[in-house]
Formats: C-alpha cells, sequence, structure tokens
C-alpha cells in the first residue's frame, strides 16, 4: 500500500539531505583513484628522493589485478562503513522524532515504510556503484588495459549484495533499538559477528566477506566461486528484512 | 450512535497500569474535552485509538472499525494530532500535504486545491514554500492541525494540542478546532480545563487510568455546581470585615478574600441571594461588583480529581 509514494519521498530525502551525494561521492572517489592508486604508487616510491637504485627493481611493475584488487580492497572497506552508517539511523530517528508515530497512523503499513527506506537505500548503492564501477574501468582501460566487462559487472553484484547483507542487518537494528546508541551498537556488532566469522578459515567461505574474493577470481580470469556464501547472504538479507518487518508490525512507536 | 467506543479497555507497562478499566463513550458530531492530570492515561488511550499501541485488555471501536483489528481500515477515518506533532523538517508545508494528500490517494488536482484550503485554514499561506525546519512551535501546530484534516476524517484525536502554545497560538488552534464543530467528530485530550470549558460540549474526566465521569459539560457543571457569589469593593477593612461576620452564618460554606474581592460558597443559593446584598449595604459597602458566580469546571475538577493531583 502507497509503496511508491513512500519510496519516492525516500529518494527526496536522500537528495535534500545529501544522504545520496556522499555515497555516490565516496564510490566515486574510491572507483576513481583505485587504478590510480595501484599505477602510481611504485612510481611515487621510486621517486622518493633517496632510494638506492638497486632497491628500485624490486618494486613490482603494477597490472591490472594491482587495479582490481585496489578497488576491491577499497570498497569492501568503506562500502560496508557506508552501508552500515547510511543505515543504522533510518527508522530509530524517526521513532525518536516521532515521525514515525505521526506517519502510522496515515494509510502506511509499518511493512512498506521499512521496505521503502530499504528500496532507496538500495537505488542509492546500485547508482553510485555503478557510477563508481564504470569510473574504476574507465581509468583502468586507459592506465591499464581493458577489463572484460562481463566478471567485471559480477565483480560489482557480488559488492551489491554484500553491502546489501549489512544495510538489511543495519535496518533490523534500527528498528529494534529503541535509542540511536542501541542502533549504532548494533549496527557495528553485525560488522563484528559477519566479519569476525567471515575471517575464520573454512566457515569463513560461507559468509558473505567470501563473496569479493569470488569477484576478483571472476574478473582476474580463477577458477575460484562461492555459491553457498551467495545464497547464505541473500538469505540474510531476506531473513533481516522479514525479522525488521515483524518486529516492527508489533512494535508501540 | 458512539463514534468512538471503548469498553473496559486497560494497558498495563510492567507494574504500571496506564488505563485499568477505562470505558469512554463519544456521541457523532461532539467536541468530546478528555481531561486528566498528567499521567491520567489520555495519551495512552488516544495511541491506542489511533492503532499506535495496543490495550492489554478491552474492547475499542472507532467508527464503526474495530481498532485490535483495524488494518488499513481505520486511519482513513481518523485524523490525528500527536502532542509534539513531528514533521520531515526537509519539506516545505505544500509539499507535506501534498505527500500526505498521495497517501490517502486524492488526485492531483485536490490534493492541490484541499492544501491551498488549509493552508489558508490554518493562516499558513505565507509560509507555504518556506521548509518546516525552521517554524516555531506554534507554526508546527497549526500545521499539524491541517496535516490532521487533509482528508476530512470523521474522527479527529487532537492530544493536548494547546498546552504548549503562548495565549496567542492557543486562541488560533482553539478558534480551528471550535470551527471543526460540526464538521467531524473531535476528542481533545488536555488538562488545560479553560480549553475544554471553551470549546468542549462534552467533558470525560479521568485519572489513574479511569473515567471517573463523562457528561455534556453544563450537565457536569449543574451536577457538580459549588454555588458561589463574589462581591468587589474598595474599602478592603470594611470587606474583610463583613467576610469574617459571613463566616458565621449557617447557610455560608466558606469565605475566602483576595484583592478587594470575597468569594462566598454557600449551601443555599436562595437564602444567599436574599441576605448578601442587603448585608454588604448594612456593612456600609459600596460594592463595584455583586455577582452570582456560575461554577467553573475547574471547581468540578477539583472535586472529582483532588488538587494534589494537578500538576
Amino acid at each position: 500500500m502507497n509503496f511508491i509514494t513512500v519510496f519516492r519521498k525516500e529518494m527526496l530525502e536522500q537528495g535534500r539531505t545529501y544522504r545520496f551525494l556522499i555515497v555516490a561521492a565516496v564510490f566515486v572517489a574510491f572507483g576513481l583513484s583505485s587504478p590510480a592508486l595501484a599505477k602510481f604508487t611504485p612510481e611515487l616510491l621510486k621517486a622518493i628522493p633517496g632510494v638506492p637504485g638497486g632497491i628500485q627493481a624490486f618494486f613490482p611493475t603494477p597490472t591490472v589485478a594491482d587495479a582490481v584488487g585496489q578497488y576491491i580492497k577499497n570498497m569492501s572497506q568503506f562500502g560496508v562503513l557506508l552501508a552500515l552508517l547510511m543505515t543504522m539511523g533510518v527508522v530509530v530517528q524517526e521513532k525518536e522524532r516521532g515521525t514515525a508515530a505521526f506517519f502510522l497512523t496515515r494509510p502506511v503499513s509499518r511493512t512498506t515504510f521499512l521496505l521503502a527506506k530499504f528500496a532507496s537505500m538500495t537505488v542509492a548503492f546500485v547508482v553510485s556503484l555503478a557510477v563508481a564501477a564504470l569510473g574504476c574501468w574507465y581509468y583502468t582501460y586507459i592506465l591499464f588495459e581493458p577489463i572484460a566487462w562481463g566478471p567485471f559487472l559480477a565483480l560489482n553484484g557480488l559488492m551489491l549484495v554484500v553491502f546489501l547483507v549489512y544495510m538489511a542487518l543495519s535496518l533490523l537494528g534500527s528498528t529494534i533499538a529503541r535509542s540511536n546508541g542501541i542502533a549504532v551498537g548494533l549496527a557495528f556488532l553485525s560488522l563484528i559477528v559477519i566479519g569476525g566469522i567471515g575471517a575464520l578459515p573454512t566457515i569463513g567461505d560461507y559468509f558473505p566477506g567470501r563473496l569479493f574474493s569470488w569477484g576478483a577470481s571472476l574478473v582476474l580470469k580463477g577458477t575460484d566461486t562461492a555459491w553457498p556464501a551467495l545464497w547464505i547472504s541473500l538469505g540474510i538479507i531476506l531473513a533481516a528484512l522479514l525479522a525488521a518487518c515483524l518486529v516492527f508490525r508489533r512494535q508501540e512507536v | 450512535m458512539s463514534t468512538v467506543h471503548v469498553e473496559n479497555m486497560t494497558k498495563h507497562y510492567g507494574a504500571v497500569h496506564a488505563l485499568d478499566g477505562l470505558d469512554l463513550d463519544v456521541a457523532a458530531g461532539t467536541v468530546y474535552g478528555f481531561l486528566g492530570p498528567n499521567g491520567a492515561g489520555k495519551t495512552t488511550t488516544l495511541r491506542i485509538l489511533t492503532g499506535l499501541a495496543r490495550p492489554t485488555s478491552g474492547k475499542a471501536q472507532v467508527a464503526g472499525v474495530d481498532v485490535l483489528r483495524a488494518g488499513n481500515a481505520l486511519p482513513r477515518k481518523i485524523g490525528h494530532l500527536p502532542e509534539e506533532p513531528a514533521f520531515y523538517t526537509w519539506m516545505t508545508p505544500l509539499e507535506f500535504l501534498d505527500y500526505l494528500g498521495r497517501l490517502y490517494g486524492l488526485s492531483t488536482s485536490a490534493r492541490k486545491s484541499r492544501s491551498k484550503e488549509l493552508l489558508a485554514l490554518v493562516r499558513m499561506e505565507d509560509v507555504s514554500k518556506r521548509r518546516i525546519g525552521g517554524f516555531s512551535r506554534g507554526m508546527r501546530q497549526r500545521l499539524g492541525v491541517a496535516a490532521a484534516l487533509i482528508h476530512h476524517p470523521e474522527v479527529l484525536f487532537l492530544d493536548e494540542p494547546a498546552s504548549a502554545l503562548d495565549p496567542a497560538g492557543r486562541k488560533e488552534v482553539l478558534d480551528l478546532i471550535e470551527n471543526l464543530r460540526g464538521q467531524a467528530t473531535v476528542v481533545m485530550s488536555t488538562h488545560i480545563l479553560a480549553d475544554v470549558e471553551r470549546v468542549c460540549d462534552v467533558v470525560g474526566i479521568i485519572a489513574k487510568g479511569k473515567m471517573l465521569v463523562q457528561s455534556p459539560r453544563e450537565t457536569l457543571l449543574e451536577r457538580y455546581a459549588v454555588p458561589a457569589f463574589e462581591v468587589e469593593a474598595d474599602d478592603r477593612p470594611a470587606l474583610a470585615n463583613w467576610g469574617e461576620s459571613l463566616k458565621r452564618l449557617p447557610w455560608v460554606t466558606s469565605v475566602t478574600s483576595q484583592n478587594g474581592t470575597l468569594r462566598i460558597l454557600v449551601k443555599d443559593v436562595k437564602t444567599a441571594k436574599a441576605a448578601l446584598l442587603v448585608g454588604a449595604v448594612g456593612a456600609g459597602l459600596v460594592l463595584n461588583r455583586y455577582e452570582e458566580i456560575r461554577p467553573s469546571l475547574e471547581d468540578v475538577f477539583l472535586q472529582l480529581v483532588g488538587s494534589e493531583s494537578i500538576s
């Protein structure tokens, strides 16, 4: 009910409050700078005065793999952080300010209220990531060589899934929480749990973080796959959204 | 036929019983004053009736809709103004009302004309394109009233609509409520007795989660009337002496003096009417004012709730 109307309001809010701009700016900055950093970091190191000539030979010649690696490294850190930061307050702040109570006496279902927020954040991340990917691809093409479009698209798709995992968990935390502080705590708890377990051997193969290395392998023509991690990630997203809707439906605001 | 009907409703927050078997009935077209001291359960009742909270037990119907099983039917029947209406501060009043109009499924032309009409009603046409973020409390309250009316609701719930406003803002909001008489059933919670006296036809007095009394205002005033007279004179010592002598009379309940005015509560109005003026003249007083006081809602409220409950 009224999903489109609420979604449009959410998109407008993202524009007016500069949330969309912040996500886009961070993503685009890292999209453009990653290939450049990969290309010029060894050059810059070589240019440091006093570096003996023999040492310079140890600096490897940068390749496409370095550019892609740099891109994934930046995105995996700052993309996840942005996913948490941009979502952790979206529900709890409305509860604290009273706007949630004011709007939930209107013909807006609580499910619509939550899903419109998630959908608008997803759009912001998709658009920002698309522009960042385009920038990264172009700079990699200029500075190194072209990357195959298909695998590069798949890499970005997999990264998006990881961001959505953290967004969905952060939204759940924001729905459960009664105060902003608790929402922040729950968001970072999800990062510690998912990131921590994902770093463990064997079990980590089933966690969202594994999707980054699968994406890298796709671009660098590797044979590595991580389908279980993808299904589990999609499952986490759905479960977190479902839980958030169920919690919010029973919650007094 | 009641437009709002609440039966034996309870709401417990742990050991705290916010509502304790509340019964409430509001007839269609009434401006109903829901009166009670702070913490009496007024806001909890309104939150349940607007679907924001669930009762622990009991029944509630609003405009023929069962509140506990309302789904999407309830929001279309009601308008709600919370005590502190909250808005998206980045919106303008025009955008805000347009957004609400969309939620209620109004057409583009209907949204445009209704927004214009409501902004005129709450006297906000000149700020219709300014961001809400910079608005004063009074402006937000007026915009809240406009927002509550966007879809011509059958029942309007107003939670302390004028409590935090300055006298001018209060007058504006109360005028607005008065103008709604006949257009919608209004349930207005407040702890300000003067507001209820001014705009409400029917009064319900709640304390500690229970309805103490609900009745048309005039009936209530008659039933709980405390007959009183006020006498004002310039000669204060003589007035005070006469007041002391009145206290000894059997038909006088009490005499209080303040700023050259005696307030005399009596047991027998007829005897008082016959004796007071004669007595004042006999005491050599030159009167500035002699008035039979109509008992106020405050008198009724104090009798029912007790002065210690008023905060």
